[in-house]
């Protein structure tokens, strides 16, 4: 088996100090190739959310490594985690985060300010990000103008537009009907398939999971059935 | 990256219009208030020193009485008529000596009637103020000693009585008695203590002594010392001759007092330099109040900027491209507001200062002081705020409620 491009050894994370401790994530060791599509499950409250963080460099595990395609991102100062995030990682947040008062297009342009590209190409490539999501006759509507599940199709859209390594989604599918749910997994899939982008997805549906090569489920900060990626059965 | 964060934050000010809009008016009121009560100030002062400086540097009074601060004065026993002809003959270097009396009266001409000054003298007040008439003639040393019922009225006295008549040879009358005009005085505009300096009228001091007062007091002799020579030497002497006139010994005080005008221009432009720190402070303030305003504006929206700045952490921005974004706006928005400010100032003085009728004086380190101040403010409340914010790990500026 070739290298992974993400893996995590005997990662903790651990909220809160003294009394209030509260362990989160328990000695978890997960490895995820390049070109993988994987899908994380598991109750609510089982730490998906927070693997997923610490995947997307959005978080710092409290101890164990992290390796991303070989380089240990718990060593790196802040600087060069965002960095990383700029340059290989795209993520979709479970709570959208979008910007207030921003439209749509703007939005998604965002991470492109951050490598430099020109207005043009930040509006060519925002415009087709958005009618890959099938939003681009709502690319000047401000997230207080769109519904739940479109700003979700706004957040994945800026997630993608960098065209990144890896993309990262806490729950992408999570506010869209069964309808919307598929083509979002397809725009993944081929994204996946097309582009060799790998995909960290966290869900609770076992229809959209289905779209995974694997899946991980969690149960208390632990992984419960670490399967195996696929080139090694 | 420089232009990148410029962009950012042009954007950022349009997105959030209400906002930056309160934050610049906040600037430029304070900006604008400081220069404009500063200026209109030293304008006062300016005005002041320049008014003083018209009635001559070799004018010397000489008045009963120490003057105990403001305008306060002790009870003395006035001048004499002698005493004026002392100072003129026994004191070589003096060119004129001239009492002077006043009263308040209310003059008639016709149906017109006003309230002005009407002050008793010598021949020899006319040119110890260098003082002409546009239309008449002054009255002689005969006149005045002969107590004959004439005057001397300065042009708004004319304007208020005459309009559009000649006053000269007609009988204005106050004070149970009627005086016939004889001159006419050139104008000489507003004095520096505010008041109107043709709003006079001159008669012989024996005619006012007789027919107005009542008394022998004397309770001003203007002295003019020939031009070139030193006051301050002139006022010593004047000292010396006043003490030993009024018999006083080396352990008393003087009971009168000798100022030149240039103590008087320094006295005068002492109060209004109060009144222009006072003015600045008030100022000052109201700075400080725009500067607590444009806190509070910014203190409201540091949840959603954390917000935002998590949101730009998490996608890969650096912490210093943030700030710098952040700077730019800070300073862009009190740039803005101190220009602003600087303009309205420069409208609202001229207008003011117009209104007044005070010198426009502007005074460029109080214009770069505001401006500084306020570019400092806008950039304390407006920088700081978001460093805090960008230190933190995204995911805790995205949790930020
Ligand atoms: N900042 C924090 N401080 C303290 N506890 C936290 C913090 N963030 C998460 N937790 C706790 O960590 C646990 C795991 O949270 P996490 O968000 O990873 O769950 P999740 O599996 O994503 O759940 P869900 O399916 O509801 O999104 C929860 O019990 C949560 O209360
Ligand atoms: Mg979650």
């Amino acid at each position: 088996m070739s290298q992974p491009l993400l893996a995590l050894q005997e990662v903790c994370k651990v909220y809160g100090q003294g009394a209030a401790q509260t362990p989160v994530l328990n000695h978890i060791d997960l490895q995820i190739a390049q070109g993988e599509f994987v899908a994380i499950m598991g109750h609510s409250g089982s730490g998906k959310s927070t693997t997923l963080n610490i995947l997307g460099c959005l978080d710092t595990p409290t101890s164990g490594t992290y390796l991303f395609d070989g380089m240990h991102v718990e060593q790196m100062s802040t600087q060069q985690r965002a960095l990383l995030r700029r340059f290989y990682i795209g993520f979709v947040f479970q709570g959208f985060n979008l910007l207030n008062r921003t439209s749509a297009l703007e939005n998604v342009e965002l991470p492109l300010i951050y490598r430099g590209l020109s207005r043009e190409q930040r509006q060519q490539l925002a415009m087709d990000a958005l009618k890959a999501v099938g939003l681009e006759d709502y690319a000047h509507h401000t997230p207080g103008e769109l519904s739940g599940g479109q700003q979700q199709r706004v957040a994945i859209a800026r997630a993608i537009v960098t065209q990144p390594k890896v993309l990262m989604a806490d729950e992408p599918t999570g506010n869209l009907d069964t309808q919307r749910s598929h083509e979002i997994m397809q725009i993944l899939q081929s994204l996946n398939q097309e582009q060799g982008i790998t995909i960290v997805m966290v869900t609770h549906e076992e229809e959209m999971a289905a779209y995974a090569h694997r899946r991980i489920l969690f149960k208390d900060g632990q992984i419960e059935s670490p399967e195996l990626p696929p080139e090694a059965v | 990256m420089i232009w990148n964060a410029f962009v950012l934050a042009l954007r950022e000010i349009r997105r959030n219009l209400m906002r930056s809009f309160l934050t610049v008016l906040g600037i430029v009121i304070g900006v604008a208030s400081v220069i404009t009560m500063v200026t209109l100030g030293s304008g006062a002062t300016a005005q002041v020193t320049q008014d003083v400086a018209s009635l001559g540097s070799n004018l010397i009074n000489v008045s009963p009485g120490q003057r105990m601060g403001m305008g306060v004065r002790t009870n003395a026993p006035s001048f004499k008529r002698s005493d004026v002809l002392a100072l003129k003959n026994e004191l070589r270097g003096v060119k004129a000596a001239a009492p002077v009396s006043r009263s308040a009266i209310t003059a008639n001409f016709g149906n017109a009637h006003w309230s002005t000054s009407l002050s008793g003298t010598t021949a020899d007040y006319f040119e110890v103020r260098e003082w002409r008439t546009q239309q008449g003639r002054l009255f002689t040393e005969a006149e005045e000693r002969a107590g004959r019922a004439l005057c001397v009225i300065g042009e708004t006295v004319r304007e208020q009585l005459f309009g559009k008549e000649s006053p000269i040879g007609n009988q204005i009358r106050f004070h149970k008695m009627a005086c016939t005009v004889i001159g006419l005085l050139q104008s000489k505009g507003q004095s520096s203590f505010g008041s109107d300096q043709d709003d006079i009228i001159l008669m012989p001091l024996k005619t006012f002594q007789r027919r107005i007062s009542g008394d022998q007091d004397i309770n001003l002799i203007q002295v003019a010392i020939l031009q070139g020579l030193d006051t301050s030497e002139y006022k010593r002497k004047i000292v010396k001759l006043m003490r030993d006139r009024r018999h006083l010994s080396d352990n008393e005080d003087n009971d009168f007092s000798v100022m030149d005008m240039k103590e008087i221009a320094n006295m005068l432009s002492n109060i209004t330099k109060v009144l222009t720190m006072l003015l600045g402070a008030v100022a000052a303030v109201s700075l400080l109040v725009g500067g607590i305003g444009i806190m509070n504006i910014m203190l409201v929206s540091v949840t959603e900027r954390t917000r935002e700045i998590g949101i730009r952490l998490a996608i890969g921005a650096l912490e210093k491209e943030v700030l710098t974004q952040f700077l730019v706006e800070s300073v862009v928005l009190s740039t803005f507001g101190g220009i602003f400010g600087i303009l309205l100032a420069f409208v609202a003085s001229s207008i003011l200062a117009m209104l007044m009728s005070v010198p426009l004086v502007f005074n460029i380190w109080v214009i770069i002081a505001a401006f500084l101040f306020s570019a400092f403010i806008g950039v304390l409340f407006g920088y700081f705020p978001a460093r805090k914010a960008a230190r933190l790990d995204p995911i805790v500026a995205l949790r930020h409620e």
